[in-house]
């Protein structure tokens, strides 16, 4: 009844929301040590031994130097190019004492407090932030 | 014989436990939030159920990038918080009720649904917030809970006719448990909300709104929204409302509305929230 029947169609769409990275197969393939570390913090023992030496740590895991750099830089529209997903994420705001509303306004360019303002006003409308191609 | 009476609907935003769990539910942010489960909490304490079929999703919690589960069941007698980074939410263990667990789990392959059954399980604020919105703080929760986790996480997630259809099996796996039980289901997760990229706090009332007339008004219609309506128009986040349609996928044609709620913002989250009489 919604089954997509093309796979290439269905996944194609993803790429026309403006602003937003859809966590497809491909990006949980590419992501899958990036986001093995981030769950690594939800130990407390792991925590520590990331905040005493955040770069050691990370060499401890396969991942690539981009994906370690955007780490270390905490530039999550970055980590999430390279295969991050929010929710595994979510262990480094932790870690860094950071709510989900601190950690997500980062990745729109406003400051806390606008981005704060924003969400106390309605959020983000979502007028003209539905497709690229129909510009609407 | 077990019967499905009623179905309730609501966000499990991290921020409304911790809120909760602080003491800070009349504090200006929250208290228009949290006001408009003040009715709910009423009706859940004269409904006294049985069991809760309680739909959610985990958020890497119990579930990491190793195993990812469409369906997951959980069949144990007992479920702890779990540690999401700030310290397990201070919440009584949830306990289970495993025979009607292990009954619906069956129940379901053989009518072509091929759930994970999970039997060690951590569950997060996916769970607990709700059982949080509608009990309160008490000693114990006052009822048995079959957490029934969706992936909604990893793409694709199943469709909204999918989670209807599941809904629809786990009303017949109950109708046919031989014990006297009253079981509610619920549906977790949304509204509109996206946390991540330059989009990050899309909220959309309108169609927020519509998806909750339409629970009653015109539940088929729901049934066909596909994943790409979901992300365009109720945020990356919001896909989580397919899981709304497995509670009303396991209530008949004729569910009736008895109250709503909805609420912007709860920290980056449109919070929705409808209670449905089964019939």
């Amino acid at each position: 009844m919604t089954a997509p029947r093309d796979i290439q169609a269905y996944l194609a769409e993803f790429d026309d929301i403006p602003g937003t990275r859809v966590f497809t197969a491909a990006r949980a393939r590419q992501g899958y040590w990036l986001n093995q570390f981030c769950m690594s913090l939800m130990k407390d023992e792991n925590r520590r031994r990331f905040r005493a030496d955040e770069r050691a740590y990370l060499d401890e895991w396969p991942m690539t130097e981009a994906q370690k750099q955007a780490l270390l830089d905490r530039d999550y529209n970055r980590a999430i190019d390279l295969g991050a997903n929010v929710y595994f994420l979510a262990k480094l705001f932790f870690t860094d004492g950071k709510s989900f509303l601190q950690a997500v306004g980062t990745m729109t360019g406003m400051t806390a407090d606008d981005y704060q303002a924003m969400m106390i006003a309605g959020g983000r409308s979502p007028e003209g932030q539905r497709s690229i191609r129909e510009g609407r | 014989m077990a019967r499905i009476t009623a179905g309730v609907a609501t966000s499990h935003v991290p921020a409304l436990g911790a809120a909760i769990d602080l003491g800070k539910t009349r504090e200006p942010y929250w208290a228009d939030c949290f006001a408009g489960y003040e009715w709910t909490r009423r009706w859940e304490s004269e409904q006294a159920p049985d069991v809760i079929v309680l739909v959610y999703n985990d958020h890497a919690s119990a579930f990491d990038m190793n195993v990812i589960p469409t369906f997951a069941i959980g069949c144990a007698e007992r479920y702890v918080s779990a540690d999401e980074g700030w310290g397990p939410r201070p919440v009584p263990d949830v306990i289970g009720h495993a025979d009607l667990a292990w009954h619906i789990a069956q129940c379901c392959i053989l009518d072509e649904f091929d759930m994970t059954i999970i039997n060690d399980m951590a569950v997060d604020h996916g769970l607990t917030v709700p059982l949080s919105l509608m009990f309160g703080q008490p000693a114990q929760w006052p009822a048995r809970i079959i957490p029934l986790a969706v992936n909604v996480v990893t793409y694709p997630p199943p469709s909204g006719n999918r989670c209807w259809l599941l809904g629809e099996a786990i009303a017949r796996a109950v109708a046919s448990f031989p014990e006297d039980l009253n079981v509610q289901i619920w549906g977790t997760g949304g509204m509109s909300h996206q946390l991540q990229g330059s989009r990050a706090g899309l909220i959309n009332k309108p169609w927020d709104t519509a998806f909750l007339d339409r629970l009653t008004a015109d539940p088929e219609a729901l049934r066909r929204i596909p994943h790409i309506e979901y992300l365009r128009e109720a945020g990356s986040e919001g896909i989580e409302l397919v899981m709304w349609l497995i509670m009303r996928g396991a209530l008949g044609p004729g569910a009736r509305e008895l109250h709503r709620h909805y609420h912007v913002p709860a920290s980056n989250t449109a919070v929705g929230h409808i209670v449905l009489e089964n019939g």
